[in-house]
């Protein structure tokens, strides 16, 4: 029987034994086993940011990180010159491809993204696109007192304009007290949140149409504004042919500032997109395009948040409140959205530029 | 010459999807546009993680919704089931608008249908892949890929009216999007500044120069110590060393056995058999160190036709 040692028990050797490089017969084999246990390194730094796990890598790791970088660029450098091993060359080429985008990709966190995002991003992205702003609100107003004077002239236009579902009772001639009792507050809360989850789906999903059909150089997204406030004003007159004016824009305003400013700023980032396309300027039309999409999106970002507001605005106090509360609630909400997207953010903006 | 592909062709080919970026230190750094088959399959992997996982959700919350409907009498519609509506509806908003733009905006910035396929999103630019292009290029993907597939779904065709047929006509556009440009971009793509890149992950191969006739020229087999001459190993060039390089790393035989002839042939010496590796190798380490030598002077050989 063997007399026990210490030396029984043996970690596995960490890294499987390189060959011994003065064994190796062509230099550049010789100059790559000089520098693998660095590529290595760097490697298995690499795969462990790709996993996110950035907190597991020790201080020594993190400062290593762009040395071994530098070091691997130089490595491929020297081994395009030196060295026909293709594996050898693959695998550097992709080493220092992805170490470049984990050492020159400085991201920042979602969240810290977010804070940014909010204090002032978004602000500014508003402001970039104003023109575009006031050309979407102009042709909604347009578009709503269209709809308004068609109907007026003759009321068969509200059949060809608002589909039968979405009227109900809603129609021109309809009595004052089915008109009135279709803006009437609703009792109990019941049902209204699910109703509120639908209604924020369904716009959400109006307003990415509105801007990604800014792709054709923005045409589709203002015709859908167009159409869709023509429908409103139809709407309106229905109202205020009975002298309820008054009642049916409180009702809609709850929510509808938020609401239609939302549809509005959607077709504005997707014209944005189409305006920048058609006339780039000094730029590329690809980089403008770039540039332009990225703009767009941001407002998109608080169009979706805004069409959260809304729902839940739609779903509760629109139904619960009365038509003064109502009223209140509407302006309340168009100060508040105008305020933080034109008039924040300024002082940052001359910050950064 | 037959339908073989010449070398210099095959690498036009290839030169074609590469690009070709320059690192600060001033090394170029090759990225090849990852081809449009494998975005496809990316993709339809995607929808299909995607699909399974919403309609599995939707299944459980549905059965918990049945349960809490079977103890309780009716009354209207219960707050359990109006809560799980809700939860419901956004779920499945969010996971089919989220679910790209959360994984893109991610380290790898890829979905793990791209991670499987080994391809990832960039910035066109070179600099880094924001999140504002992240949800640029998943909004749009609205209207390339899911609207017209509903609108193909629901829509008539033929004598009932041409909506289908004008959902069709929108979803080929954006399909056929990638083939009329030469960076294989999406609309998408376009908008967000982005394209798609392969991002393979080799690893690194054993060195062939440490062991074997690779390091002596010595057939283990026979004893044999097999030389050439300057004007036999002058034949071949780079690309042909590559490939003798990928055949011994395989290490198929029949492949080997085949390559050790034709090479024989070449250079004039007679094919014998039984150790075709150990001549393969010997070849290998000795054309490699010459083409080497040549190139620290200067002198590149791209192929056996230059």
């Amino acid at each position: 029987m063997k007399a026990p040692t210490l030396a029984m028990f043996t970690r596995a050797p960490e890294m499987e034994t390189v060959p011994d490089i003065e064994a190796a017969a062509l230099r550049s084999d010789r100059f790559r086993l000089e520098r693998e246990g660095d590529w290595k390194r760097l490697d298995h730094i690499l795969t462990r940011l790709e996993k996110g796990q950035l907190r597991k890598l020790s201080d020594e790791e993190v400062v290593e990180l762009p040395a071994l970088y530098r070091m691997a660029a130089s490595s491929l450098a020297v081994a395009r010159e030196t060295s026909l091993d293709a594996s050898t060359l693959g695998y550097l080429e992709s080493l220092v491809q992805r170490a470049w985008f984990q050492v020159y990709g400085p991201r920042i966190g979602l969240f810290a993204w977010l804070r940014k995002f909010f204090t002032g991003g978004l602000s500014r992205a508003m402001q970039a696109i104003w023109l575009d702003i006031c050309v979407a609100l102009a042709v909604s107003v347009a578009g709503a007192i269209t709809g308004w004077l068609l109907v007026a002239r003759d009321s068969e236009w509200f059949y060809a304009l608002v589909p039968v579902q979405m009227a109900g009772p809603r129609v021109p001639g309809a009595s004052r007290e089915v008109l009135l009792d279709s803006l009437k507050v609703e009792e109990s809360a019941q049902g209204l949140s699910a109703f509120a989850a639908q209604l924020f789906t369904n716009n959400a999903g109006v307003s990415i149409l509105a801007f990604a059909l800014g792709f054709a150089f923005g045409i589709p997204s203002l015709l859908l504004l167009v159409y869709n406030m023509a429908l409103l004003g139809a709407m309106l007159w229905v109202y205020s042919s009975q002298g309820l004016t008054g009642e049916f824009v409180a009702w809609l305003s709850v929510h509808g500032t938020t609401e239609l400013f939302a549809i509005a700023l959607a077709g504005a980032a997707g014209m944005h997109i189409g305006r920048k396309m058609a006339f780039p300027g000094q730029k590329s039309i690809l980089a403008a395009a770039a540039e332009s999409g990225q703009r767009a999106a941001q407002v998109m970002i608080g169009v979706v948040l805004m069409l959260i507001f809304a729902a839940v605005l739609e779903a509760f106090p629109r139904q619960l409140a009365g038509t003064e509360a109502r009223a209140i609630i509407g302006g309340f909400m168009l100060l508040f959205w105008l305020a933080y997207f034109f008039a924040y953010g300024r002082r940052n903006e001359g910050r950064a530029a | 010459m037959s339908g073989r592909a010449l070398p210099s062709q095959l690498r036009e080919r290839r030169a074609k999807r590469t690009r070709t970026m320059v690192t600060p230190e001033g090394v170029a750094l090759p990225l090849t546009i990852a081809s449009r088959g494998t975005r496809a399959s990316a993709l339809i992997l995607d929808l299909i993680f995607l699909l399974v996982g919403t309609v599995l959700a939707s299944w459980l919350l549905f059965s918990t919704a049945l349960g809490s409907v079977a103890d309780k009498e009716l009354n209207g519609i219960p707050g359990s089931i109006e809560f799980l509506f809700v939860v419901w509806s956004i779920f499945w908003f969010v996971a089919w608008n989220g679910y790209f733009m959360f994984f893109e905006m991610g380290p790898r910035g890829a979905t793990p249908g791209k991670r499987i396929c080994g391809i990832r999103v960039a910035s066109r630019d070179g600099g880094r892949l924001t999140p504002e292009a992240v949800v640029a290029r998943n909004l749009l993907r609205d209207i390339e890929l899911f609207l017209p597939l509903i609108m193909l779904i629901s829509a008539p065709f033929g004598s009932e009216g041409a909506a289908g047929w004008a959902g069709t006509l929108w979803f080929m556009v954006f399909l056929l999007f990638p083939f009329f440009n030469k960076d294989r971009m999406r609309a998408g793509d376009l908008i967000a500044g982005t394209w798609v890149l392969d991002a393979p992950k080799p690893k690194l191969a054993e060195t062939l120069s440490t062991a074997g006739t690779v390091a002596t020229g010595t057939s283990d087999v026979t004893g044999v110590k097999y030389k050439f001459g300057a004007d036999e190993l002058s034949i071949y060039g780079e690309y042909e060393l590559q490939t003798l390089e990928r055949v011994l790393r395989d290490g198929r035989t029949q492949a080997i056995e085949a390559v050790a002839e034709t090479v024989c042939r070449k250079i004039g010496w007679n094919p014998g058999s039984g150790d075709e590796r150990a001549f393969l190798e010997a070849f290998y380490s000795q054309l490699r160190a010459r083409l080497e030598n040549d190139m620290r002077f200067g002198k590149r050989k791209a192929d056996k036709f230059s």
